[in-house]
């Protein structure tokens, strides 16, 4: 451990320290632009030089590792002259449009000129404009602003994975710019407003909207995928205007996926604002409150329980699938299942469903074996951890099953049939060697191997799979399953799924058909096709008027995931809280409590008035949702049915990485992403 | 004066043949393996003795450079030879390559050896096309006759050497962009640490060596360290080839002794300065990056490493640009900036932005049109620059100026206030 002085303090670090590093942990502020503690190190801002005894010229701290005893001074007159001329070469090039700039306010480049730049500028010679780029609907570039740091080029090409951007030309005429102006086509593209340090790289969506300080920011969760990112959610007024990664190194670290961050616009289109209740000649018509609740009540007033059943979509939270779970238990109703998607796989055991290694713990994976799965699709912040594993060299070998195409690392493709699993279950497949001669296996099964038809088989073969090449150990558990959807988890949890002799979706549907099942109550599930619920009285309960509403007899108007203190369980099972950023539109209300004013409605009042009491009762059905923000290792057991497993190919489901959910379909800048980068990717697969 | 049986570069003319046979009789080749006999430390220790001082500019000692190469290794290792020579003014390591390449292609087997190198790249500047020819040519013939390559000349050492030509970048003449070219990248310079010695090429040990520090090695171990040690002056000792350019009757490439006046240089070898010595205005010693001397010092100065960093000035490459009094020495300076601005790699900013900034001012006060205060603006500038930069290149661009104002100011001064006279004239002519 070298020991070094830093302005007079003694300090020891970690071997391969950068001073500047060094400097942080001892709370001294070192100015910079290029340096990105995620990327690499170039050190071409200049920014923070240091003085270190014994060296002829300042050195930039960022790239100079810590030696035994060196002497370094930050605050010497001349290490101030050496930053205010670096910050002077910045600026004279740098245009002074501040006040129209998107950066304004939260500008690296601003900030740091109050403490280094002269008050005035030396500089008399005309400055140098830059030709603006066209990087896609999400970024928007003014490229004379740009300091040319090359992080977005070191981010695109190391955490994106995708060589869309590099330098131009040389000198002064150095240009950042997209290869062939295609866009940057990534799933995590966004974040380059974020890493880029002025406003040469700012957001389309939100530009000329806000600025930083009339924001109201509210800390919450992501619900686009079963991810959980943290976000930071920055509202005015009743308007969510954009979307920011909030750092938890635990699960996004300081990045969120383009959907995440841009999906948002979709909060204020196709939104359901009133109840609605569908009028004798079949048109929805406006209704209030009390009428909505009537019409149930009507419907549902002497139908058995049997023939009622609920569906819990994509983005449900938990306190709503709790809330829906009693009210249909109370109506006498064992029919209910949050896999709106039709997978079918065994939930009894929570080891059998969840993430089990954890996001983080991808970084200590040497083998990964992806079965049915796109993570850069179903899971970008997923995919980019195993990018980041792979690049420290940590991460030998990724083999897939199911579609062969390019996640941004090496993938070894072993097949798409479900033979292949078999043979790799049963041990005779030659990549099951790799596996077991691996220190720390990683299977990952995708939601869409589960979608099938055989997806208790598949569930079993992956675990026989994971328990013979010792991914399940005491010190590792290397089986998991990647989820889709936000709220799919913790309606598990909750045990939103068949009771005792109740039907699962397949059931719920063929019985619609039938007439044995006459109530569907739809808690935000908009998957399912219309007119499978054959003359099923409809209820939907969501915030979007996507296919449930279309079908739906009386629609509930609830909130989104911005509009709710609500509480959800990402794929490892991890327990996160979203908070209310802004209120519920119009009438719509949140989800638990327009279920807890139903239920008195229906003379089965749900045993609790406020979220606090709600909360109980969850931590009562379920002590994990008591863990908050935390991994609770779930207990290793038997789960899946053992059986063959179809020769079916595996796919993912994700068809379009940016629309998957109500919200995303109703957004349109997911729709300009569709049009700008798949569009163009299935006319060139129709070509050949 | 150096005297003939004391040069290295005896076909520095091309009177005779570059190639093999006539490279054989110049004495090339001959030897070879009993050298390699002497083993990796003695080679170095030799060449520490001869007090061989690196030739592509900074002068660093070239036994010292190879003695931190890894003594062991566990993979590759590599020499690369720097051949691409850009610096303006220079052209000694041309002549060297086109009519004696094989005194270069035996110092990459010694200087390979010595540092336990595996290969030897030569990054050949892109314009050197004839040159490359040459050196390929050599290289074969080498190949052929088992002079490198497996056993090289007998000795049981494996030796590959593959040129490499690059594609016009100043700054990949600089040792780390250099070897990203190589690498196949943009050519921008890498920071230092790591130095190559530690990571260089395809991240293992490097050493790189410009063109006439290897290409002298072996006559020095043929003729021994002392030998070249007693020429020149202490520290600086040795010959060295001399690029004299500009305002002389016969410019010549030259090889000749370290610590030669520069008065004698000029008038033995290039027959005077035009219009006789009083018509000389200002000399930049070294390459355009070095800062000018005018003629005052010029008068008594030594070529050497030390007698030109005494009067703040260097030997660099030892390409002397002669300028007499017909001289617009604003606007030649200017010129240089704007080939440093032209050839800044882009990447780090003090470079980046200043050396624009500086060739900018630089125009203006050609014509005089700025404020005197301006000019201490001006260095002020070149200082930010100055050893802020990843590379040297910064330095490079700074030293110019910073010479011009040491010894140049009152004619800079003399044309802002021609100008302001002038425009003060312009304006009352017009206001009446």
């Amino acid at each position: 451990m070298p020991k070094l002085t830093i302005d007079g303090v003694e300090i020891e670090v970690a071997p391969g320290t950068s001073v500047l590093q060094a400097c942080e942990q001892l709370g001294i502020e070192v100015p910079r632009f290029c340096y990105h503690e995620r990327l690499s190190v170039p050190a071409n801002c200049r920014m923070c030089l240091v003085e270190v005894e014994r060296m002829p010229k300042p050195a930039a701290s960022c790239a100079l590792p810590v030696g035994e005893g060196m002497v370094v001074k930050t605050n010497t007159p001349n290490v101030h002259k050496a930053r205010k001329g670096v910050m002077e070469f910045l600026l004279i090039n740098h245009p002074l449009d501040c006040p129209i700039c998107d950066q304004g306010g939260e500008c690296d480049l601003q900030d740091q000129a109050v403490s280094y730049g002269y008050d005035r500028g030396r500089f008399e010679e005309n400055k140098r404009t830059v030709s603006d780029k066209y990087m896609g609907p999400l970024i928007k570039t003014y490229m004379t602003r740009c300091i040319q740091c090359t992080r977005c080029i070191r981010f695109v090409d190391e955490i994106a994975g995708v060589p869309a951007l590099g330098g131009l030309a040389r000198g002064e005429h150095l240009e950042i710019t997209p290869a062939l102006e295609a866009g940057v086509n990534s799933e995590m593209s966004g974040n380059l407003v974020d890493v880029c340090p002025v406003g040469a790289l700012t957001s389309k969506p939100y530009s000329f909207n806000a600025r930083p300080w009339e924001l109201r920011k509210t800390e919450s969760i992501d619900v686009m995928d079963a991810v959980g990112s943290n976000i930071r959610i920055d509202a005015r007024g009743g308007e969510v205007l954009r979307v920011l990664p909030r750092l938890n190194e635990d699960v996004n670290e300081e990045w969120i996926s383009d959907k995440t961050r841009y999906a948002i616009d979709g909060l204020k289109r196709q939104r359901l604002d009133r109840p609605y209740v569908r009028g004798a000649d079949g048109k929805l018509k406006p209704a209030t409150w009390a009428e909505a609740f009537a019409a149930i009540k009507a419907k549902v007033d002497g139908v058995a329980g049997s023939k009622i059943a609920g569906v819990a979509g994509d983005l449900v939270d938990v306190e709503s699938t709790v809330a829906l779970k009693d009210l249909l238990n109370a109506l006498g109703s064992q029919n209910l299942d949050c896999r709106q998607d039709g997978a079918s796989f065994d939930a009894s055991n929570r080891a059998g469903y969840i993430f089990n290694t954890g996001i983080a713990g991808i970084e200590n994976a040497d083998v990964v074996l992806l079965i049915g799965t796109n993570p850069r699709w179903e899971a970008p912040l997923v995919n980019s951890r195993i990018r980041k594993t792979y690049l420290t060299g940590k991460l030998k070998k990724v083999a897939v099953i199911g579609q062969n195409i390019d996640l941004t690392y090496p993938t070894e493709w072993l097949g798409n049939s479900g033979s292949v699993l078999t043979d790799l279950a049963n041990g005779t497949h030659a990549f099951a060697e790799t596996l077991r001669n691996a220190k720390n296996p990683l299977i990952i099964l995708g939601a869409g191997a589960l979608r099938r038809g055989d997806g208790p088989a598949v569930q079993a073969a992956a675990r026989k799979l994971a328990e013979a090449v010792g991914a399940v150990r005491e010190d590792w558990n290397g089986f998991n399953v990647l989820h889709l959807a936000a709220g799919r988890v913790g309606a598990l949890d909750a045990g939103f799924l068949p009771g005792a002799g109740g039907r699962d979706l397949g059931g719920i549907l063929s019985g619609a058909q039938k007439g044995e099942i006459e109530v569907v109550y739809l808690l935000g599930a908009d998957e399912i096709e219309g007119d499978r619920f054959g003359k099923a009285f409809v209820i939907y309960q969501g915030h979007h008027g996507d296919r449930g509403a279309h079908r739906a007899d009386v629609i509930l108007p609830g909130a989104a995931y911005t509009e709710k203190n609500a509480t959800y369980v990402n794929t490892e099972g991890r327990v996160q809280q979203a908070r209310l950023a802004t209120f519920p539109l119009g009438e719509a209300r949140e989800d638990w409590k327009v279920l807890r004013a139903l239920s008195a409605e229906l003379g089965q009042t749900l045993p609790y008035d406020t979220l606090g009491q709600l909360r109980q009762r969850m931590v009562a059905l379920n002590p994990v949702f008591g863990a908050l923000d935390r991994l609770v290792p779930a207990a290793w057991g038997p789960f899946g049915t053992e059986g063959a497993v179809a020769d079916a190919h595996f796919t993912s489901p994700v068809e379009n990485f940016y629309m998957t959910d109500p919200i995303s379909r109703a957004s349109q800048t997911m729709a300009d992403c569709t049009e700008a980068f798949l569009k163009p990717a299935l006319a060139a697969a129709a070509a050949e | 004066m150096l005297r003939d049986e004391d040069r290295i570069f005896t076909n520095l003319y091309g009177f005779e043949s570059p190639f093999l046979d006539g490279a054989k009789a110049r004495g090339d080749w001959s030897g070879t393996k009993e050298i390699l006999d002497l083993g990796r430390d003695k080679i170095i220790d030799l060449v520490k003795e001869s007090g061989l001082r690196g030739r592509g500019g900074a002068g660093f000692s070239t036994g010292m450079k190879w003695s931190f190469m890894p003594k062991t290794s566990n993979g590759p290792v590599y020499l690369v030879v720097n051949a691409d020579e850009g610096e303006p003014g220079t052209c000694k390591d041309r002549e060297i390559m086109r009519h004696d390449p094989h005194k270069l292609i035996e110092g990459c087997l010694i200087a390979g050896f010595a540092i336990g190198a595996t290969a030897t790249y030569i990054y050949i500047r892109g314009e050197f096309y004839y040159e490359a020819a040459n050196v390929q040519r050599a290289i074969d013939e080498a190949y052929a006759s088992g002079l490198i390559g497996k056993n090289a000349c007998g000795s049981g050492f494996d030796h590959d050497v593959y040129l490499h030509l690059g594609a016009g970048a100043y700054i990949c003449g600089e040792e780390t962009a250099l070897i990203e070219s190589i690498e196949g990248k943009k050519g921008q310079p890498r920071n230092k640490p790591p130095f190559p010695a530690m990571a260089g090429l395809y991240s293992r040990p490097t050493t790189v060596n410009n063109v006439e520090s290897i290409a002298v090695v072996p006559t020095i171990l043929r003729r021994g360290a002392s030998w070249f040690a007693n020429l020149g002056r202490p520290k600086n000792s040795g010959t060295k080839l001399f690029c004299v350019s500009g305002h002389v009757n016969q410019p010549a490439t030259v090889e000749e002794e370290m610590g030669i006046p520069l008065k004698e240089l000029i008038e033995k070898h290039c027959g005077g300065v035009r219009g006789g010595w009083d018509n000389l205005l200002a000399i930049i010693p070294g390459g355009s990056s070095v800062p000018l001397l005018p003629k005052e010092i010029c008068d008594t100065v030594l070529m050497d490493f030390d007698s030109l960093r005494e009067v703040r000035s260097g030997l660099g490459t030892a390409a002397v640009i002669v300028m007499d009094k017909s001289t617009d020495i604003v606007k030649a300076i200017a010129r240089l900036s704007k080939f440093y601005m032209h050839e800044s790699c882009g990447q780090c900013t003090p470079c980046r932005e200043g050396t624009g900034w500086m060739w900018r001012v630089m125009e203006r006060l050609v014509k005089g049109q700025a404020h005197v205060e301006e000019i201490d603006m001006l260095l002020d500038v070149t200082k930010q620059v100055e050893g802020h930069t990843i590379c040297a290149l910064g330095d490079a661009a700074a030293w110019p100026i910073q010479g011009l104002m040491r010894h140049f100011r009152p004619e800079v001064e003399r044309r802002i206030l021609e100008y302001r006279t002038r425009a003060d004239r312009g304006a009352r002519v017009a206001a009446e």
